[in-house]
């Protein structure tokens, strides 16, 4: 079959002026589908840019690495990084990770996506991975709304809070995601605005070399929906929002790291702790059976 | 390509249907197994833990049906052929992932051990009920393939027979077992390893930087790379063009999805399976599968010992379903006699490829244990006294 004209990539920027342009991430990212589809002001960009400096950072084998990715704005992440990437179904992205870590546990395996996708319908899926201690990185964009389909109440959505499923304000409280995640069992915890790129990429490279279930939280301005149904200003006023208003507290007890609307936020690298992963129980479990010990006759 | 000598356990064994669909996925290769525990399919994942050491393979028991077959996809990315095995509530769980997979085109063999629906129905029982879920459950066009096995032997070949196909077609293949066919202790003959021919993934193998993951060869059938290869490959469960990139428009969708159903539709003679008794000098015909089949070839000898010309024709693969057999014999015999665990599910299909030409009497069979070759033989009673052309539910009770 030829492919239809509507399909074929424009040329790049660069290609097209006929100029040599390379970008300093090319190595990492898919510059053929850029641009990206992310809103003006919205902060995924710079979550992406703290995790592609981080994978450089962190002098991994990229060939090792898989990145997996749920449904929503954040869901887009894996199209973008070049590595073996899988855009998946929705809140299944760390279903779809664990398979791929437990068949293959050479694998690094990243889950980048949104606080919808892991925390709502994905949320039983986050805890059980914690819980197994699935080795894995868990990114979570939060931006306290359902942004793709147009600025719904999410479960990190702040009490009082307005979405358009919230008309009077959010009336459930939401999840304090450190804390689930440490009571879930992850081994290592932090949360990051993306004004804090740098100290955001710091610890993508930490959790990136940490063996385990680790959750990295990144706070991030949605401009075109949370930002302007509540009334903030735009992607600039929210980053200058985070500037004045966040606090960084490291080893806080993720107790008291709940965010109320337009509270201070607290941020940090929470817990950083050892626990058997998955994979090395299994493998225990396998060492420690004779052969043929389990044998049908 | 021959199987693997240490996931083939050869020689003769009496196991149940269960048992022997874990010896079955072994000697296929099948090295991952993701499972959510469930009546009555849970003996599978036992045999199969059983094994798993010797043979190297892995296992997981996921949080629920939703991500075992997720994981199962992902795995099947790693290069281990992948299954998970479930019953009726699962399998509408799975509907999700069936859908992936199919998007994804990743081989997978689901093995579906079906028991009383609707809801939470009779956890113990057989039935058939699944037979429409599987084929349309999922959301979208999509072709997959089922097959239906009615003894622990063929539990085991057709699970060889799946793990082939969806290599072959780079698609989740669903095998329609049922808790009758799961708890059968039957003799299963398991010949040596190199008498069982497996299907070798497609692999691409040209230089890094070149793989197109959806660039189909001339069968419509795209090639595989492993995860961790270096190949640095995308893929999404949005419409895409051959790059694995999303595409959001009418054109990319036709050049997506059309291939989808055409690389099975145009193969159809390669993968339907039908196996026929006394068919040559038939006037009625009793179209089966599963275990039902069993009380059909009894029911067929019975009414050809009264002297009643009954032939048998025993679907292997009930999707795709074999329409165009079912279409000529339509216009041959005076009618269909259809035997299903469910109140109509198959039978749609009979009627809709005998074109109006051939009786089709149904027999509902709402969960009372297995088909009762009396109810056949009473429906062939009145299929020989009545050949208007109608399509009619037979009276039983």
């Amino acid at each position: 079959m030829e492919i239809p004209k509507t399909m074929q990539q424009e040329e790049t920027q660069g290609s097209r002026s006929g100029m040599d342009i390379t970008h300093p991430m090319e190595n990492v990212l898919r510059m053929d589908r850029i641009p990206h589809i992310w809103c003006p002001g919205c902060g995924i960009g710079l979550a992406v840019t703290a995790f592609a400096a981080a994978l450089e950072k962190a002098e991994i084998d990229l060939n090792k690495v898989a990145i997996v990715s749920g449904i929503g704005c954040t869901g887009r992440v894996a199209g973008y990084v070049k590595l073996d990437s899988f855009h998946t179904t929705h809140g299944r992205a760390i279903a779809f990770a664990t398979g791929i870590k437990v068949a293959n546990p050479d694998m690094k395996v990243v889950v980048f996506s949104g606080d919808g996708d892991l925390i709502a319908i994905g949320g039983n899926h986050f805890i059980h991975a914690a819980r197994r201690n699935i080795d894995m990185l868990v990114i979570c964009v939060n931006n306290f709304i359902y942004a793709m389909t147009g600025g719904q109440v999410a479960p990190t959505t702040p009490l009082a809070a307005y979405a358009t499923t919230c008309p009077f304000g959010c009336v459930e409280p939401p999840f304090n995601i450190p804390y689930l995640a440490e009571s879930s069992g992850a081994v290592y915890v932090a949360r990051w605005t993306t004004l804090h790129v740098r100290r955001l990429m710091n610890s993508f490279v930490e959790a990136l070399n940490k063996k385990g279930f680790s959750v990295v939280e990144a706070i991030s301005p949605c401009a075109q929906y949370y930002s302007r149904i509540n009334r903030l200003g735009d992607g600039l006023d929210m980053m200058r929002f985070y500037h004045d208003n966040t606090e960084i507290r490291h080893g806080e007890d993720t107790k008291n790291l709940d965010i109320a609307y337009q509270g201070k936020i607290i941020m940090g690298k929470f817990v950083d702790r050892e626990r058997p992963s998955y994979t090395d129980r299994y493998n225990e479990w396998l060492s420690e059976i004779k052969d043929d010990e389990n044998e049908p006759g | 390509m021959k199987a693997d000598p240490s996931g083939v356990l050869t020689g003769t064994h009496n196991i149940s249907g269960n048992y022997a669909c874990a010896e079955g996925a072994l000697a296929a290769g099948c090295r991952f197994l993701g499972v959510y525990p469930i009546a009555p399919a849970l003996e599978v994942s036992e045999r199969f833990l059983q094994r798993a050491k010797k043979v190297g393979a892995t296992f997981i028991q996921m949080e629920d049906e939703i991500s075992t077959l997720a994981a199962v996809i992902g795995a099947s990315w790693t290069g281990k052929k992948s299954m998970t095995v479930t019953s009726g509530p699962g399998l509408s769980l799975m509907m999700e992932h069936i859908g992936l997979g199919i998007m994804l085109e990743t081989p997978c063999v689901i093995v579906d051990v079906q028991r009383v629906g609707p809801g939470l129905g009779l956890p113990s029982q057989p039935s058939q009920g699944d037979m429409m879920q599987a084929r349309w459950g999922s959301h979208g066009d999509y072709e997959l393939i089922a097959l239906a096995p009615s003894s622990s032997q063929e539990m085991f070949d057709f699970t060889i027979k799946a793990f082939n196909f969806s290599e072959r077609f780079r698609i989740p293949v669903a095998v329609m077992s049922d808790e009758y066919v799961a708890h059968l202790q039957e003799e299963v003959v398991i010949p040596r390893a190199k008498d069982i021919t497996l299907e070798p993934r497609r692999y691409f193998d040209g230089p890094i930087g070149s793989y197109l993951p959806f660039k189909r060869d001339e069968d419509l059938i795209p090639r595989m790379v492993d995860i961790g290869q270096g190949y640095k490959f995308h893929v999404t469960g949005l419409t895409h063009d051959d790059r694995g990139y999303p595409i959001m428009n009418e054109e990319c969708q036709e050049y997506n999805v059309h291939p989808l159903v055409k690389k099975i539709r145009d193969y159809t003679d390669e993968i339907i399976e039908v196996q026929e008794v006394n068919i040559e000098d038939a006037d009625i015909i009793i179209i089966s599968y599963g275990v039902s089949s069993k009380a059909a070839l009894k029911a067929m000898e019975q009414a050809r010992g009264l002297g009643l010309k009954v032939g048998s024709l025993k679907l292997v693969t009930v999707w795709p379903f074999p329409e165009k057999r079912v279409a000529e014999l339509a216009g041959k015999v005076n009618a269909f006699v259809v035997p299903e665990m469910n109140f109509g599910q198959v039978v749609l299909e009979v009627e809709r490829c005998s074109y109006g030409k051939s009786n089709v009497f149904f027999i509902p069979h709402g969960g009372k244990g297995v088909e009762d070759t009396e109810d056949i033989l009473k429906a062939i009673n009145q299929a020989v006294q009545d050949d208007r052309i109608i399509d009619r539910i037979v009276e039983l009770r």
